[in-house]
């Protein structure tokens, strides 16, 4: 399957009075029609920024952009405004986690939808006002609100969270786009609803055979829809893979920790959390080295200075990870983890089992 | 399970009822009907427990809190502190009350003030007490209460918008724990944090709670929190208490269909959980 969105070495920076931010460094990954891809990661790791800038979004002069962003093989990075702005919407749309502010408070819903189709299909040969409304009825109906002529009607704040959600994914998928890009869409949604939101991007990624690149924090909802996982740290991608492969045997101690960090259902009642120690670092000053070893419990002294690249693990079609560790030490230690040893234990024995290794 | 070994209530609601106003129009503002946010909730807090409130947007959980705290008076209905009627409490029984129960909100930013030192804003309730008149002595204790919450008490002299989220809720717990109090209520308190700092803050409310003996009563939309944090788990649902069950039961055999709705609507996580089965010392049965 060939993918439909293809971002390769992308860099972005932001000049800042406090210093050049590196907010994306060298991020890699492609989508391909129907499937899912969801990337991880913590508020400041770059996950929103290489969105953005896949829609175009991330321009200015105080922006610096570099690498290539494919949209159906046209680059984007270097299309003109008006060509983006023709493929935005079009070909590729966004969702994001407020809708009550990606809304416009004084315009009804209806006709919010209605502006989308119009934008694009252009107002002199396209769509008349009455079918444009007739569409977006049919739309919200389609994004399962009910009673969709009367609430077509509607604004904004008079409607709940999760029905304001589901009238931004009716606008997104407006003209059908080849590509959604959904940035924490049910982060501020009740549980119920959320999960009635996730079954619904389900569903349109099916039907309409769209690309998704789903944003989140929360591995559950990544579990829950994503068929690929990218795990980001401090502007870049540090572990890859299938997602039921990632769960069954991640690779990457920061995927570990984040594992580790989540309350979940399924453990045994009074069981510790294993907390990442420290904070995510300063984009502006990342850390020399692998950039995760100021907050890594098996860090070693070659870590502090060697940058590891992202490389395929072994034996895993389509897993890479970033990561200084020997592969043999790593699944030794998963292993002791996964059993509920903590990092300290799980390092203590993987150390005497392995032995010294000579680098 | 037997109920003659249960302690006494350390706090207790019965039968509470709050009622808003709804209203139309700004100029004309006029009343067009009324929302019951606690809808006849009758709960008891145990000494020593951790107690968890879920339910979803306007269930009424963080509006019984504050009841339960005397930061909102209610409709009707009786608020009980170690038995005793403090529903209409004032003045110096209020301040006695204030001291004994103690609140960690949501967002620490927004509940500590930007012009206020770190040290100042723990110190704030020692001088509202009357406490450690001393300088030198408060701020000793200030240092001793950041190290507790695992901060560096040279951050006693920062303000509050140079430290990170984190660090902040960890302040706020501090503020919270300075007076010694018996209860704490902590609303949402991981829920604008991210991942990791989230392990962090939970943790070390664990940590505490085992350390000073506290009871915790615990907000939270997130059903693995408070599965992860508390013994006893009350549902819910506008207004209306749904369910109240020791967490083992309520997790593995729910009465309640909402109940079930909840628990399934949980994004799971599949693969084994790197964390360590340990128990905190169960004080739990």
């Amino acid at each position: 399957m060939s993918a439909v969105l293809r971002v390769e070495d992308l860099r972005v920076a932001f000049d800042t009075r406090e210093g050049l931010v590196q907010a994306v460094d060298g991020v890699s990954f492609a989508v391909a029609p129907g499937r899912t891809l969801g990337i991880v990661g913590e508020s400041g790791c770059g996950k929103t920024v290489a969105a953005t800038t896949a829609m175009g979004l991330s321009r200015g002069p105080r922006v610096r952009v570099s690498g290539r962003v494919e949209l159906n093989g046209e680059e984007l990075l270097g299309a003109s405004p008006e060509r983006l702005r023709a493929l935005r919407g079009e070909r590729i749309a966004m969702v994001f986690q407020d809708p009550l502010s990606a809304l416009h408070p004084l315009l009804r819903v209806g006709d919010q939808i209605g502006e989308a189709m119009r934008a694009h299909r252009g107002r002199r040969g396209g769509i008349s006002r009455a079918a444009a409304r007739a569409r977006a009825v049919e739309l919200l109906d389609q994004v399962a609100i009910p009673d969709a002529r009367r609430r077509a009607d509607a604004y904004p704040h008079e409607l709940s969270g999760g029905m304001r959600q589901r009238a931004m994914i009716a606008m997104a998928i407006a003209n059908e786009p080849r590509v959604l890009i959904a940035d924490e869409p049910t982060t501020a949604l009740d549980v119920t609803v959320q999960r009635q939101i996730l079954a619904l991007l389900r569903r349109l990624r099916d039907d309409l055979g769209m690309a998704m690149v789903l944003i989140t924090h929360d591995l559950g909802v990544v579990a829950e829809t994503a068929d690929e996982v990218a795990v980001m740290y401090a502007g870049r991608i540090v572990e890859q893979a299938p997602a039921a492969e990632l769960f069954a045997a991640p690779r990457h101690p920061y995927t570990w920790g984040l594992l580790g960090s989540m309350p979940r259902l399924d453990a045994p009642v009074g069981a510790a959390l294993t907390p990442i120690p420290g904070r995510p670092p300063s984009l502006i000053h990342p850390p020399s080295g692998c950039r995760f070893h100021p907050r890594c419990p098996y860090v070693q002294e070659r870590h502090r200075t060697d940058d590891p690249p992202l490389e395929p693990v072994a034996g895993a079609p389509g897993h890479r990870v970033a990561c200084l560790l020997p592969e043999a030490e790593r699944r030794e230690l998963w292993a002791r983890l996964a059993a509920g040893a903590t990092p300290q234990q799980a390092r203590a024995a993987a150390g005497s089992a392995g032995g010294e290794r000579s680098a | 399970m037997s109920a003659a070994a249960a302690p006494p209530p350390l706090a207790e609601v019965e039968r509470l009822v709050k009622r808003f106003e709804l209203t139309r129009g700004i100029v004309l503002r006029r009343r067009v009907g009324e929302v019951a946010a606690v809808d006849d909730v009758t709960l008891a807090v145990r000494e020593g427990e951790s107690l968890g409130i879920v339910g979803e947007t306007g269930s009424g959980k963080s509006t019984l809190a504050r009841i339960l705290l005397n930061l909102l008076e209610p409709t009707s209905g009786v608020v009980r502190w170690r038995g005793e009627d403090v529903t209409r409490a004032r003045g110096a029984e209020l301040l006695r009350l204030r001291r004994a129960r103690q609140l960690v909100f949501q967002d620490p930013a927004g509940s500590l003030n930007p012009r206020k030192t770190v040290g100042a804003a723990i110190a704030d309730p020692f001088a509202i007490h009357g406490l450690l008149p001393e300088r030198t002595a408060r701020g000793r204790r200030v240092g001793e209460l950041l190290e507790q919450v695992g901060l560096d008490p040279a951050l006693a002299n920062r303000y509050p918008h140079e430290l990170s989220g984190g660090m902040r809720q960890r302040v706020g717990i501090a503020r919270a724990i300075a007076l010694g109090p018996e209860l704490l209520v902590a609303d949402e308190p991981v829920s604008a944090l991210d991942v990791s700092i989230q392990a962090q803050i939970l943790t070390l409310l664990r940590e505490l709670r085992r350390e000073l003996g506290l009871t915790l009563v615990l907000i939270a939309h997130d059903l693995a929190v408070v599965r992860h944090m508390c013994e006893r788990v009350a549902v819910m649902r506008e207004g209306r208490l749904v369910e109240v069950a020791p967490v083992q039961e309520l997790f593995t055999a729910p009465r309640e269909d909402y109940t079930r709705e909840l628990l399934a609507a949980v994004p799971r996580i599949p693969g084994p959980a790197p964390q360590a089965p340990q128990s905190s010392s169960s004080s739990s049965t």
